[in-house]
């Protein structure tokens, strides 16, 4: 009745292990239901794969190249390997070569990544470079710091096709100076945006970040370990959007929505993502 | 509809539809996370048409806009009924088997010529027909609405000329196909499914049904009133008699919300005792005798609320009331005490357990199951039950499993009932923006950046008035005037006006609003007041006294 189509199964080998996984899936999907953890940046579960960063490269037996794990398809009888010398060394330079001109310090997944590989950025820029701007602070609802950003592209897709359509933002120049931007840099507030907060929901590095947590973690009192997150249903209109509430101290800080969840998918509007603070 | 108060569809259904009529709704900003769904279902390819007076944030995604004049809703229906039935396109197996009362509907749409709606809706013919032959020849096609069709003076007339066009074709109770009235709080279904609805006890039951009430009374231990209670439209014109002396208002905001507030806010003066019982102090709480501080019920207790695709989800207190706050079950249950009654179980899931046990449609929605897996949809009569993401799947059984067929509605065009006149030449209509809420008392609490409150006026209306954008003017309508600014909008058809409800501290725009009411639901017209324009001042000098 849902229309879901029948599931075929795609059998493949993940270093060890023999996976079945539904035809479609990827070979990171199989990597995922092998129990095989995978580096990722661009990727996000709700989002078309944009192949820009490739650190969740495998090694394919027959493939000249490693490949990209998040978006090419689980083919019938394919062996990959996701922990050899090569994919290992590959991982390793795409940690090193990003945090060579980004600042790092608070993408979590990828700080843990980067030791594990046991990535080094200072054998080629010792100290790192930024692009050195002041963090943009705009409005009350989040901010934009882009020294932190490693142009992923999971801004600009959840603000397009893959989410919002309001294709408020998009990469704008050239090499070092490659950006996210709105149209002709105009402040948020005279762009597009809409403030659904979407772009900052899937931002991997903290490049974008609530004002509440950037406050917060100005004041040094950002506190990850006290904060409990509690699900619930937003109180406007009557989707019935799911919100996941960051607490800390009984105040709320942040606000989030389930990408498990079949109606959000981890979206929100502005009244979702930010109406909350009369709580 | 058809004997059940809710949506027939579920989201995933727009995400694989055909064609899409979003007909006097505004989703892209009154429902933004459902316009993902529908965003979906453009992108698989499906054709959309947008009926709203306004060329709204909605209507730019719409392959076509059909800009009907406001309150011309039934025209149009009825002349695309005209022109399925004449183009013979009517599904004439599913009229026979499914429906009934064909004839008469036929008979009522037959004035409707194109040429005659297209000069009641101010719309050319050719949309029409367009509509017509695009949603009957869909393999899969759903009608949405919400308060463009809702708040007027016929509301259900016009609720009813959109279901004829499902019965019609049978877009209807087919995985796809529906009719989904985009519900616009949080728990407005749920609060109607659990009985919040002077006729009703929980699942629908009537009150004056005395089978229905006799199950009632045999749990609650009690006899029950069986005489229907009144609606807040009713209420006021109680208190007017001074039939109704003693209110208790819970989480809502009449003071600012009513239709012709002046007089609403009169009406609550005139009463011996208001008490309001809020998480924060509106307007009238301020009015009131008694304030019961309420803990916010959705970060701060237990319970459950049911969406616009009826489907009951867990709220879940995230953060402790402040100060003398309580929940508001303990508030209504030691009120009951304090008057000598047991309401019954305080803690939440026995509560609901009870009602589980009164509302068959509730029957198989134990917490635990609706703790797991994001929410049942209703009917879910036992636990085996996966619960129903569509309704009236009967309508395609030989034998309609037992229901009576579905009632074709005769209806006619009236159109406003506040005529344009020379002294208030302009519509105005009412409506809401993405980042507000209602009357404001949650939204306005937070920072952003596209708030905005005033007046959009076209241009060249605009123009011979002397009014320049941003330039302070004042609104009058048969009821009283309001100061705003003007903001110039372009897209807005010529002799249309268009303001918030969300700031009625800048802006008090139900002191402009039409009160009359349709009989069948108590919703006011608050999508048609006739007003006039006058400039007050140009905006240098405007600043500080807006308001």
């Amino acid at each position: 009745m849902s229309g879901v189509a029948t599931e075929t199964a795609v059998t493949i080998r993940v270093d060890d292990q023999e996976v079945a996984v539904p035809e479609g899936a990827t070979i990171l999907d199989a990597c995922n239901a092998a129990g095989v953890d995978t580096p990722t940046i661009c990727y996000g579960p709700t989002l078309t794969p944009v192949n820009v960063c490739r650190v969740c490269v495998v090694e394919l037996d027959g493939s000249r190249a490693l490949v990209p794990s998040c978006s090419r398809p689980a083919e019938e009888g394919m062996v990959v390997h996701t922990d050899s010398e090569r994919v290992r060394h590959s991982r390793k330079m795409v940690l090193e070569f990003l945090a060579t001109g980004v600042d790092l310090a608070q993408a979590e997944e990828m700080g843990q990544w980067a030791e594990h590989y046991g990535a080094d950025p200072d054998r080629y820029v010792p100290g790192g470079e930024t692009m050195n701007e002041p963090v943009r602070v705009q409005d009350n609802l989040y901010i934009r710091d882009y020294d932190k950003c490693v142009l992923c592209y999971r801004c600009v897709e959840a603000c397009g096709d893959d989410a919002q359509h309001t294709y408020a933002i998009s990469v704008a120049g050239r090499g070092f100076g490659a950006r996210i931007s709105t149209e002709f840099d105009v402040t948020l507030p005279d762009s597009a945006c809409v403030y659904c907060g979407n772009c900052v929901a899937v931002c991997p590095t903290n490049a974008l970040q609530f004002k509440t947590e950037f406050d917060l973690r100005q004041a040094a009192d950002w506190r990850p370990e006290d904060q409990t997150v509690t699900q619930t249903v937003c109180s406007y209109c009557g989707v019935g959007c799911n919100l996941e509430l960051h607490v800390q101290d009984n105040q709320i800080v942040k606000c989030t929505s389930p990408d498990d969840h079949d109606v959000t998918q981890g979206n929100l509007c502005i009244k979702g993502r930010f109406g909350w603070n009369y709580v | 509809m058809f004997g059940a108060g809710g949506g027939t569809s579920s989201y995933q259904e727009i995400e694989e539809t055909d064609v899409i009529l979003l007909w006097g709704s505004n989703a892209r900003e009154a429902h933004p996370i459902f316009f993902h769904h529908l965003l979906k279902g453009l992108d698989n390819g499906a054709r959309m048409f947008c009926v709203d007076p306004r060329y709204t944030s909605s209507a730019r995604f719409a392959d076509v806009w059909v800009g009907i004049d406001v309150g011309t809703d039934i025209a149009l229906a009825n002349g695309i009924g005209r022109e399925i039935i004449h183009a013979g396109l009517a599904d004439q197996k599913f009229i026979d088997r499914s429906t009934q009362g064909f004839e008469a509907y036929a008979a009522s749409v037959e004035p409707f010529t194109p040429d005659a709606v297209a000069a009641i809706c101010g719309i050319p013919p050719e949309a029409v027909v367009e509509m017509a032959h695009a949603y009957a020849t869909a393999d899969k096609a759903q009608i949405l609405w919400t308060l463009g069709i809702t708040e007027h003076h016929n509301a259900v007339d016009n609720v009813l000329s959109l279901c004829n066009l499902s019965l019609l074709t049978g877009h209807v109770g087919r995985w796809g196909s529906g009719l989904v009235p985009l519900r616009g709080q949080n728990n407005v279904q749920g609060g109607g499914d659990m009985g919040a609805i002077p006729n009703k006890f929980p699942g629908f039951a009537s009150v004056d049904d005395p089978d229905h009430r006799a199950r009632f009374e045999a749990v609650y231990g009690r006899s029950l009133n069986p005489v229907p209670g009144w609606h807040l439209t009713l209420m006021f014109e109680a208190m007017e008699r001074g039939d109704l002396r003693a209110l208790y208002v819970i989480g809502e905001n009449p003071a600012d919300s009513e239709a012709d507030v002046i007089h609403a806010r009169a009406q609550l003066e005139s009463l011996e005792i208001l008490v309001v019982q809020d998480i924060l102090m509106t307007r009238t709480a301020e009015m009131a005798d008694v304030v019961l501080p309420a803990s916010v019920a959705w970060a701060e207790s237990n319970g459950t609320v049911t969406s616009s695709e009826r489907r009951v989800q867990r709220v879940r207190p995230a953060v402790s009331p402040p100060g003398q706050a309580r929940h508001d079950i303990d508030i209504l249950c030691d009120m009951a005490e304090a008057m000598g009654a047991e309401l019954g179980p305080r803690d939440p899931q026995d509560a609901w357990d009870e009602l589980r046990g009164l509302s068959a449609m509730h029957g198989g929605m134990a917490w635990e199951r609706l703790e797991a897996a994001g929410g049942l949809q209703w009917p879910c009569p036992d636990e085996d039950h996966p619960g129903s993401p569509l309704l009236h799947g009967w309508l395609w059984a030989d034998d309609l499993e037992g229901h009576d067929p579905a009632p074709f509605s005769v209806l006619q065009h009236e159109g406003p009932t506040e005529e344009l006149s020379n002294e208030f030449p302009l519509r105005l209509t009412t409506g809401r923006a993405l980042d507000s809420y209602n009357t404001g008392v949650q939204s306005g609490n937070y920072d952003s950046p596209l708030r905005f409150a005033g007046l959009d006026l076209n241009p060249a209306d605009a123009a011979a008035l002397g009014i320049a954008d941003g330039d302070l003017v004042r609104v009058c309508s048969p009821r009283g005037s309001v100061e705003m600014n003007a903001r110039l909008v372009s897209s807005l058809p010529a002799g249309l006006a268009f303001t918030t409800l969300h700031q009625p501290e800048l802006i008090d725009v139900n002191v402009l609003t039409n009160p009359d009411w349709d009989p069948k639901s108590g919703t006011a017209e608050f999508k048609a007041a006739a007003v006039r324009v006058e400039l007050i001042e140009a905006p240098e000098t405007a600043g500080a006294s807006v308001g």
